[in-house]
C-alpha cells in the first residue's frame, strides 16, 4: 500500500460547513446556559450562524475549488444549493419559535439538531466522494429521525420517528452495499474517479457490478426523496412529525438528496445514460401520477402536502434526469436548481399557515378548518393562496416558472411523452390545490378556531410567500442565479 | 488465497438474508438486526474489494459504516424503550395510529 499522504486543506471550501457544524455546537451550550422556558433565544443564536453561513458563502461565488483530496467541492451549483438549504433551515426556524413553547415540546437542542441536519445536507450538496456522500446522508437522517419523534410522548409523533427509522436504516443498507459494489467494480469511491474508469472501459464482470451497484445506490437515495415505489412511508412520517419538521424534512431531505443524486448520475455515472435514464424517466411519471392522484382523496390537509410533496419529487426528478441528456445539460439542471427554490419556498409557506391553524391538544388539520380563513385572517388567507397557486403552476407564482423550466429540459431532452404526463398531472392537482383556496374563500366558519398568528410566524409566512410571488413576476435573478450554477458542474 | 469473488458471494448472500429478515420479522429489535446484518454484509464487500485494488479507501469506508451504525442504533434503540412505555410492544405492525 503507498503511504499515506496528507492532502492540503483549503479551509475555505468547507468555510460554510464548519461555521454551520460550530454553530450547532454552541447552540448546545447556549441551550445549557438558558433557562427553563426561554430557549427562544438558542433559536435566535440559530439564526444568526444561518445567516452568517449564507453570507459566508459570497465570496466563493464563480470560484470554483476542492480540497480534502478532491472529497469536497464548492462550485456554484453547490453554492446555489447551500443557499437554497440555508434559506429554507431559516425559515423553519422561524415558524418554530413560537410553535414550540405553544405545543409544549420547547427543548433546546432542537436548534441545534436542525443545524446538524443543515449541516449533512450542505455536505451531500459539497461531496463529490461516495464516502461524504454516504456520511452527509447518515447525519441528515439520523438527526432528522430525533425531530421526527421530538413530540414525545405524542404517540403518533414516536409512530412517525419509529417508521423513519425503520425505513431510513434500510434504505442505508442499500445505499452502503451499492457503494461497495461500485467501488468494487471501480476500484474507487471518488466521483470523477468512477466517470474517469467508466470512460476507460470496464470487464464484462465489472459492469455487472457497476450496474446492480448503481441500482442500489438509486433505491438508497429513492427512499430519501420519497420517489415511486419508495415513497410509501411518506404520508405518515409527515402527519405524525412535528408540522414544522415536517416541513423541514419535506424541502430538506428532498432537495439534499436531489443533489447528491444529480451529481452521482450527472458526474460519476454520465456516460451510463442510455441505461439509467429511461428508466429513472418511468419512476418519475410513476412518481408524478402516484403523488397526485393519492392526493386528491386526501381531506387531511397535512397528509395531502405530503402527497403532493410526493408529486413534486417527480417533477425535480424529470429535471435532474433531463440534465443526463446532452440536449438538453444544462436545462435540466438549471430547472432542477430553479424547481426546488420554487418549491421549498412554497411548501414552507404551505406548512406554516397549517402550523398558524394548529392548535395545542387537538390538531385534525381537516379541510374544514380552512372554510372562511379570508373573513379571519386575510394574511394568511392570501398567503395560503398563493403557495397553493405556486404549488399548482398557476402563473405569475415561481412554481409556474419551476414547471415550466422542467417541462421544457424534459421536452428538450426528447422525453415528449414525460412532458405530457407532467402537464396531466399537474392539472389534476390543480384539483385539490383549489379546493384549499375556495374552503378560505367561500365558505363560511365551519367550527371556531383561532389562529395563532406570532411576529416569527408571520416573519416566515411573509418570507416564503414573497418569494414566490417575487420571484414569480420577475424570476430573471433567480434565472440568472440557476445559470451561472450550471457552468460550474462541468463534465 | 480465498479469491475476492468468494467474499463478494457470501456479502451478496447475508445482504439477501438481511434484506428478507426486515421485510418478514415483526419485532423491530430483530427488524435492527436485520439492518444491522445488511451493513455488515456491505463492509465484508468493502473490505474485499479493498484488497482487490489495494487501495484503503474501501477499509477506511468500512470504519464510518460501522460508527453510523452505531449511531443509528443508539437512536433506534431509545426511540423502542419510549414507544414500549406507552404500547407496551415491540411489534411494528402494531404500531399503526397513523394511516389513511
Amino acid at each position: 500500500m503507498p503511504d499515506i499522504q496528507i492532502p492540503s486543506i483549503d479551509l475555505g471550501v468547507s468555510l460554510q460547513l464548519l461555521i454551520i457544524f460550530g454553530g450547532a455546537m454552541v447552540l448546545l451550550l447556549a441551550d445549557l446556559f438558558s433557562g427553563e422556558g426561554n430557549k427562544r433565544i438558542v433559536g435566535y443564536i440559530a439564526l444568526l450562524f444561518v445567516v452568517g453561513a449564507a453570507a459566508a458563502g459570497v465570496p466563493y461565488w464563480d470560484a470554483p475549488r476542492s480540497t480534502f483530496n478532491g472529497m469536497l467541492v464548492l462550485d456554484n451549483f453547490a453554492l446555489t444549493l447551500n443557499w437554497i438549504f440555508l434559506l429554507s433551515t431559516a425559515i423553519t426556524i422561524l415558524i418554530s419559535l413560537e410553535y414550540l413553547p405553544r405545543q409544549g415540546i420547547e427543548r433546546g437542542e432542537y436548534y441545534a439538531l436542525l443545524l446538524f441536519a443543515l449541516g449533512g445536507m450542505m455536505l451531500l450538496a459539497q461531496g463529490t466522494d461516495l464516502i461524504v456522500l454516504f456520511l452527509g446522508l447518515e447525519l441528515l437522517s439520523i438527526t432528522l429521525y430525533v425531530l421526527a419523534g421530538f413530540a414525545y410522548p405524542r404517540l403518533s409523533s414516536e409512530e412517525a420517528a419509529m417508521k423513519y427509522l425503520l425505513i431510513g436504516a434500510f434504505a442505508a443498507g442499500f445505499l452502503v452495499f451499492g457503494i461497495a459494489l461500485l467501488y468494487g467494480a471501480t476500484g474507487t469511491s471518488s466521483l470523477a474517479g468512477i466517470a474517469n474508469k467508466l470512460g476507460s472501459g470496464l470487464a464484462a464482470d465489472d459492469v455487472a457490478f457497476m450496474l446492480a451497484g448503481a441500482a442500489l445506490v438509486i433505491i438508497g437515495f429513492g427512499y430519501k426523496i420519497s420517489m415511486a415505489p419508495f415513497h410509501m412511508w411518506t404520508p405518515d412520517v409527515y402527519e405524525g412529525s412535528p408540522t414544522p419538521v415536517a416541513a423541514f424534512m419535506s424541502v430538506g431531505t428532498k432537495g439534499a438528496g436531489f443533489a447528491a443524486l444529480a451529481r452521482l448520475l450527472l458526474v460519476a455515472l454520465g456516460s451510463q445514460y442510455a441505461t439509467w435514464g429511461l428508466i429513472l424517466a418511468i419512476l418519475a411519471a410513476v412518481t408524478m401520477v402516484i403523488g397526485n392522484v393519492s392526493a386528491v382523496a386526501q381531506t387531511n390537509v397535512k397528509r395531502m402536502l405530503a402527497y403532493s410533496s410526493i408529486g413534486h419529487a417527480g417533477y425535480i426528478l424529470m429535471g435532474v434526469l433531463s440534465a443526463g441528456s446532452p440536449a438538453a445539460a444544462n436545462r435540466g439542471i438549471e430547472g432542477f436548481l430553479f424547481y426546488l427554490l420554487a418549491y421549498s419556498l412554497t411548501n414552507l409557506g404551505a406548512f406554516a399557515v397549517l402550523i398558524a391553524l394548529e392548535q395545542r391538544g387537538e390538531a385534525a388539520w381537516s379541510l374544514d378548518d380552512f372554510a372562511g380563513l379570508w373573513h379571519r385572517q386575510p394574511f394568511l388567507a392570501i398567503a395560503m393562496a398563493l403557495c397553493m397557486f405556486s404549488l399548482a403552476g398557476v402563473p405569475p407564482t415561481a412554481g409556474f416558472w419551476g414547471k415550466f423550466y422542467v417541462f421544457t429540459a424534459a421536452w428538450e431532452a426528447g422525453l415528449q411523452w414525460l412532458a405530457v404526463v407532467g402537464v396531466i398531472t399537474s392539472a389534476i392537482a390543480a384539483f385539490f390545490y383549489l379546493r384549499i383556496i375556495v374552503q378560505m374563500f367561500m365558505r363560511d366558519p365551519v367550527r371556531e378556531i383561532s389562529p395563532s398568528l406570532d411576529r416569527n410566524l408571520m416573519i416566515g409566512v411573509g418570507l416564503a410567500a414573497l418569494g414566490v410571488i417575487v420571484f414569480g413576476i420577475s424570476p430573471t435573478p433567480v434565472i440568472d442565479l440557476v445559470q451561472g450554477s450550471v457552468l460550474a458542474l462541468s463534465r | 488465497m480465498v479469491p475476492v469473488s468468494y467474499y463478494v458471494l457470501l456479502s451478496a448472500v447475508l445482504f439477501t438474508l438481511g434484506v428478507v429478515g426486515v421485510l418478514t420479522r415483526r419485532n423491530a429489535l430483530i427488524v435492527f438486526m436485520s439492518v444491522e446484518m445488511m451493513l455488515n454484509s456491505a463492509n465484508l464487500a468493502l473490505v474485499a474489494f479493498a484488497q482487490r485494488w489495494q487501495s484503503a479507501n474501501g477499509q477506511i469506508l468500512v470504519f464510518f459504516v460501522i460508527t453510523v451504525a452505531a449511531a443509528e442504533v443508539a437512536v433506534g434503540l431509545a426511540l423502542l424503550v419510549t414507544i414500549f412505555r406507552s404500547k407496551r410492544t415491540t411489534d411494528i405492525d402494531e404500531i399503526n395510529t397513523l394511516k389513511g
